[in-house]
């Protein structure tokens, strides 16, 4: 078994084979130089706090006993379908019987910084140490995209005591799938916590100067800033994929149960698009951590002959300040919110759709209190139950007692 | 030694419930399990330092309400990503309808 990606899928999978049983040989073939490591402390704890080090996913001694060959600062550069094997850039090559793609994605680069090198992304351990340095007290810092990690990074900015401006071009915060009572109240925080927000605005030009970057918008208004962070989204590497001439649709094509066009080749995590059966079979591609999990697991099991559909719900969380938000399900599929008290100012979104189906449940709130009630919707969304709304929004009602019903 | 204290009182935590105790500067996370028996383990998660208490029971099962990591309340093992290492447990007994934990020796 080869497994192409050393980040959380691939390093899940790793292990779900030997979890199962699985006693033939494993290969983890990663690009990156370090241990397979989390990546969400990156844009919030090891940002935050000062001296942070590398969350790993495991330590070296746990690939060894579970008889993992872990192949690290090795990129896959092409894949031999009809002999299967997997070329590496060293020119060694691995023959496999499944094959695992769990190649992750990378920062959306933005054309008009390509000429500044005070413009900086983040996807990656050795990304967030250059970042790092640039967040000293007093640094002006710019982040265009008010996206989770561009939001994620402010917050941790201005807690380190940088001047802090974030430039979006909606109109509002988290357009892309957070509702807008939740992202006002993120809004909120980051005002209140003294960053400058510019929503509706669009960057004209990026220009280096001797010390710092100059940032234009469309209304005239220029900001100068140390450096820059953008944030504008990920892309799926299906580089390797494309080549080998596998079906790519947003993200590798992969069926429901992780398998590509190739029934020898399974794809997971950040990387692949697949169908959602809770709502209808819908193709998604999806950027998050349990995912990646939950896909990297299945992926493994069917790799070993199981005939497992994937049947996990989205789910999401996001740190900024003291805040946490959690969302499990997609909230564009509701027409109906139902909104539920969780005290201190917390929140629950339950997201229904027209026949009255709970298909989404979005909260904020401090630290953990949304989060029991967020995961009692997921396992509601799961059901496809359909719960009294009043009893939604009577924070007397449990949850649990819904999902008993 | 070993050293009993009180926890709660048996009404203080619901069937299938987890409740928080924090006790000289520890914090434990007490159970009572669809079988109406009581557990009790450290407080924290063994992923990030976050509140056990404050996540969903399920069976035999504690989820953690950061990351959904599982642990086996009964035995302390960690039974799924991210969480890799067991949760301490503590010996509990019921007396006069109070929860009593042992908390003086190290068991596993
Ligand atoms: C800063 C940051 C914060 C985040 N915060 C959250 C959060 O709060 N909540 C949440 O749910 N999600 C969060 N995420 C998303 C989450 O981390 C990802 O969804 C998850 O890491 C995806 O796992 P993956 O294995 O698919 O991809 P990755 O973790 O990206 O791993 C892919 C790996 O494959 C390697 N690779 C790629 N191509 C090749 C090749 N040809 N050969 C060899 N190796 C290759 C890459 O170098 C990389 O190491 C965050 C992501 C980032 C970047
Ligand atoms: S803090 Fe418990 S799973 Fe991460």
């Amino acid at each position: 078994m080869v497994i192409v990606g050393a980040g959380e899928a691939g390093t899940r999978a790793a292990f779900a084979l030997r979890e199962r049983g699985y006693t033939g040989p494993v290969s983890l073939i990663g690009a990156e130089r370090h241990l397979p490591y989390e990546r969400p402390p990156l844009s919030k704890d090891a940002m935050a706090l000062a001296g942070a080090g590398m969350k790993a996913i495991a330590d070296a001694g746990r690939f060894e006993q579970a008889g993992i060959r872990l192949v690290l600062s090795a990129a896959a550069i092409s894949i031999d379908r009809a002999a299967r094997e997997v070329k590496l850039e060293s020119g060694v090559s691995l023959g496999y019987e499944k094959l695992l793609l769990a190649t992750g994605a990378r920062p959306r680069r933005l054309a008009m910084a390509e000429n500044s090198r005070r413009c900086v992304y983040l996807r990656t351990h050795d990304d967030a140490e250059v970042i790092r340095a640039h967040l000293r007290p007093g640094a002006r810092i710019a982040v265009i995209g008010g996206g989770f990690i561009g939001l994620e990074l402010a917050a941790a900015a201005r807690m380190l005591g940088c001047a802090v401006t974030v430039i979006e071009t909606e109109k509002r915060l988290l357009t892309r799938a957070v509702p807008a009572e939740i992202a006002a109240v993120l809004h909120e925080a980051h005002a209140k916590s003294g960053v400058d927000l510019r929503c509706g605005a669009a960057v004209t030009a990026i220009v280096d100067h001797g010390d710092g970057v100059s940032i234009a918008l469309a209304d005239g208004a220029s900001i100068d800033a140390d450096a820059c962070i953008v944030g504008i989204g990920a892309i799926p590497n299906t580089d390797l994929a494309e080549r080998a001439g596998l079906a790519v649709e947003n993200g590798v094509r992969v069926d429901e149960r992780m398998a590509t066009s190739d029934p020898h080749i399974f794809a997971a995590g950040d990387c692949c698009s697949f169908p959602l059966g809770v709502y209808a079979g819908r193709r998604v591609r999806l950027e998050a951590w349990r995912n990646a999990q939950d896909q990297g697991n299945l992926a493994a099991r069917n790799m070993l002959g199981r005939q497992e559909n994937f049947a996990a719900i989205p789910w999401f969380w996001s740190d900024q300040f003291d805040l946490s938000l959690q969302i499990a399900g997609l909230v564009d599929e509701g027409v109906e919110t139902v909104r539920r008290e969780a005290g201190e100012g917390a929140f629950i979104l339950f997201h229904l759709a027209a026949d009255g189906r709970l298909v989404a449940a979005s909260g904020i709130g401090q630290g953990n209190a949304v989060a029991r009630d967020i995961r009692l919707a997921e396992m509601l969304i799961a059901k496809k139950a359909r719960p009294p709304r009043d009893k939604l929004a009577a924070a007397d009602t449990k949850l649990k007692a819904l999902l008993a019903a | 030694m070993p050293e009993w204290i009180v926890a709660c009182a048996v009404d203080d935590v619901d069937e299938e419930d987890v409740i928080r105790f924090d006790h000289h500067g520890r914090t434990f996370a007490i159970y009572r399990s669809p079988e109406d028996e009581f557990f009790a383990t450290d407080g924290l998660c063994t992923h990030e330092k976050v509140h056990l208490a404050d996540g969903l029971v399920m069976d035999d099962i504690i989820e953690c309400p950061k990351h959904n990591g599982r642990f086996n309340y009964k035995t302390g093992a960690a039974r799924g990503a991210p969480v890799c290492v067991n949760l301490q447990t503590y010996p509990v007994k019921v007396e006069a309808g109070k929860v009593m934990i042992e908390i003086g020796g190290v068991h596993g």
